[in-house]
């Protein structure tokens, strides 16, 4: 009896640890805290080149990440494309005229979008259209225009 | 003409043995599965051999997960160190684990340590006729013998695998953070923004519950097939390794091809 005890204990021991495990993987060593954030409001933004932007790309406001690029697709009238960012609902004070720019994280990174406030008083909702944006800045074509500027000079 | 005819026989008595081996092997699976409601009636039985497959396995785990993480932090501690990314040290060292490294590491032992023994444990029953007396006595060895050893394997590598996880990027941070100064912060942060849960982490855990059942399911048939003879036991104990490491490596592969491209 003593001895089935003691294997009941133990196996209930490798039950905890795996729990224990499974919840250190979860909150220290995963984005699992980040799940929440996933329903926020959507706001689309058209851009004429998006360079290598993808989805579950970071939203973020003066470096804070607020938001999620959660759809990218392309308006065959307008010719640009259209992506919807998806951001945490705390943030529900941005300005109606905000500016999107695509940026690089570093020299070779990934590349997110970065929101700068405007000015007007009404601000962003679900469903809202960021008008004033800056597309992706494409390393192939600076370089073409600096190589023009330098032979025409 | 008479070489072509035996060629041909060859090839037919390999296909013949194959496929007859198969169908032993599924339907002894579906036999096993069948006795799922007599473990559910028995949960003492499955205790007792999840404690000496999962419990008895902790240790070699543990041990292995702690130098299998220190291995994989210094080794890309060298290597980042040269593009100036320690940073990401985090991220490889934990993207590794979680992905490859402890669904195939923990399935590779858990064959060696706990299979190993259910083959040859089994095998022995079979070769002093303990299965035969049970049947004798109307008591079905599978359901008594294999389906909580089935199920005991099952559930305990899965368990095994996520403790692996766990301490394998434990002890990568360990080395990488408190022995070669990698920024703690940076550490933990690239691994939070970069790991996700649904995607790494329950991939992972998929990986070793398929590794867990092939695994086990080679084990117990092996046994429970073996020759009743001592050379028979030994046989089978090697094959239920050597198979199961085979299927685990061609497995990975399949699935990792599956989850992650």
């Amino acid at each position: 009896m003593n001895s089935s005890k003691k294997v009941e204990v133990l196996v209930g021991a490798l039950f905890v640890m795996a729990m224990l495990a499974l919840v250190f993987l979860a909150l220290n060593a995963s984005n699992f805290s980040g799940l929440s954030s996933s329903k926020g409001y959507n706001v689309t933004a058209q851009f004429n080149n998006i360079g290598g932007l993808s989805t579950k790309a970071k939203v973020t406001m003066s470096g804070v990440t607020i938001g999620r690029v959660t759809n990218i697709s392309y308006n065959k009238q307008a010719f640009q494309a259209v992506v919807t960012m998806s951001i945490d609902p705390k943030y529900d004070y941005l300005p109606e005229d905000s500016q999107a720019s695509i940026y690089t994280a570093g020299l070779l990174g990934e590349q997110y979008i970065s929101l700068e406030p405007g000015a007007e008083d009404a601000s962003l909702v679900e469903g809202s259209n960021i008008s004033l944006t800056q597309s992706a800045i494409v390393l192939e074509e600076i370089i073409g225009k600096v190589l023009v500027s330098l032979t025409t000079k | 003409m008479k070489s072509v005819i035996s060629f041909l026989q060859n090839i037919g008595v390999f296909v013949i043995d194959s496929m007859a081996s198969l169908g032993r092997s599924v339907s002894f699976l579906i036999n096993v599965l069948m006795g799922f409601k007599d473990v559910i009636l028995r949960p003492k039985l499955l205790v007792r051999e999840i404690y000496s497959v999962g419990v008895l396995s902790i240790l070699i785990i543990v041990f292995s997960a702690i130098f299998v993480g220190m291995v994989v932090s210094l080794l890309g501690h060298t290597i980042l160190v040269d593009f100036g990314g320690e940073e990401s040290l985090g991220l490889l060292v934990s993207l590794t684990l979680v992905r490859e490294l402890a669904p195939v590491i923990g399935a590779l032992l858990f064959s060696g340590r706990a299979g190993s023994a259910l083959t040859a444990e089994i095998g022995l029953m079979k070769a002093t006729e303990q299965l035969a007396s049970m049947e004798m006595m109307a008591v079905d060895p599978i359901r008594r013998i294999v389906a909580p050893r089935f199920f005991a394997g099952f559930i305990s590598l899965p368990m095994l695998t996520i403790i692996f996880m766990a301490v394998g990027v434990y002890s990568g941070y360990l080395v990488g953070s408190v022995g070669l100064g990698v920024d703690a912060g940076s550490f933990w942060s690239q691994i939070q923004n970069k790991v996700e849960f649904q995607h790494d982490i329950i991939n992972g855990i998929i990986k070793s519950v398929v590794f867990a059942f092939v695994v086990t399911w080679i084990a117990v048939y092996q046994g429970y097939n073996a020759m009743p003879t001592s050379e028979g036991v030994s046989r089978a104990t090697t094959n239920s390794v050597v198979y199961s490491s085979l299927a685990i490596l061609g497995l990975d592969f399949v699935l990792t091809a599956i989850m992650f491209t």
